[in-house]
């Protein structure tokens, strides 16, 4: 078995990103990208339904440092083929409510929606997201962010360097 | 002289919803960033929900969601580890409920 660290990059499917998108809520947001990964392959039909009833349970937005908040839906493993990340940037904030203190609602205009199978491997990705959300001009930058190439180009200043 | 106490380790709860995403994140920053100050650290990732019948075993939790139930030991909030706000406040926190902490039986 490939023991290689996956990032984000390799991960991110191009097909599950939403540049601009507008959406009336979190839960469009994420059926959106669900649906992405369910036509690319990377996760079972059950992923959408498990994701927005983990997200109700234990919800997974984030206030970050700067004006742009975050959100990381996820679920279960068993609901993923093979680990995956959509994106969504929203010119228009969507709710969703605090990972903390869930009575706390937080608008949110960059979702990382993560598919992942064991920790072990999602490591490296894991920490590319979190200094990601850790870097207001990052956020910032994706969420302006018009292209592919340009997302890329932004993700590839916080990817660790390549030997 | 300082004290001869041999090191101790401490065993750390670092619980999510899933204990797959945020808690593989937050249990390599706390095992990094508390072993630059000099302690041992022992972490083990698991759900909000199994923390009442693993929370014996343990020295502290840190949660990256919220805890809705009493536990017997402290719970620290992880999120900082996430987000970078209040990070080296949190490791403060951490570091002095460690260092006051009884000896495990």
């Amino acid at each position: 078995m490939d023991s290689t660290p996956l990032n984000l990059l390799d991960l991110l499917i191009p097909e599950a990103i939403a540049l601009n998108f507008t959406a009336a809520s979190a839960e469009a947001v994420i059926r959106h990208l669900a649906a992405a990964l369910l036509r690319q392959g990377y996760v079972r039909e059950t992923f959408a339904e498990a994701a927005l009833e983990r997200e109700a349970r234990l919800p997974t937005g984030l206030r970050l440092s700067g004006e742009i908040h975050a959100a990381i839906p996820h679920t279960d493993i068993e609901h993923v083929l093979r680990p995956a990340v959509g994106l969504a940037t929203l010119p228009e904030p969507v709710i969703f409510r605090n990972m903390i203190d869930p009575t706390d609602v937080v608008p949110v205009r960059l979702v990382f929606l993560l598919a992942l199978e064991q920790p072990k491997s999602q490591v490296e990705m894991l920490q590319q997201v979190a200094t990601i959300l850790q870097n207001p001009q990052v956020v910032s930058d994706l969420v302006t962010a018009q292209t592919l190439e340009e997302v890329r180009r932004i993700l590839a200043q916080v990817m660790p360097a390549q030997s | 002289m300082m004290t001869t106490t041999p090191p101790r380790s401490f065993t750390i709860l670092v619980a999510c919803g899933t204990a797959i995403a945020t808690s593989t994140h937050v249990a390599l920053k706390i095992k990094e960033l508390l072993g630059e100050r000099g302690l041992d650290v022992q972490t083990v990732q698991c759900r909000v929900q199994d923390l009442p019948g693993m929370a014996l075993n343990a020295d502290l939790i840190v949660a990256t969601a919220q805890v809705p139930f009493d536990v017997n030991i402290p719970v620290v909030d992880g999120i900082p580890f996430l987000t970078g706000i209040g990070t080296k406040e949190v490791v403060d926190q951490i570091e002095q409920i460690l260092r006051q902490s009884p000896p495990t039986p």
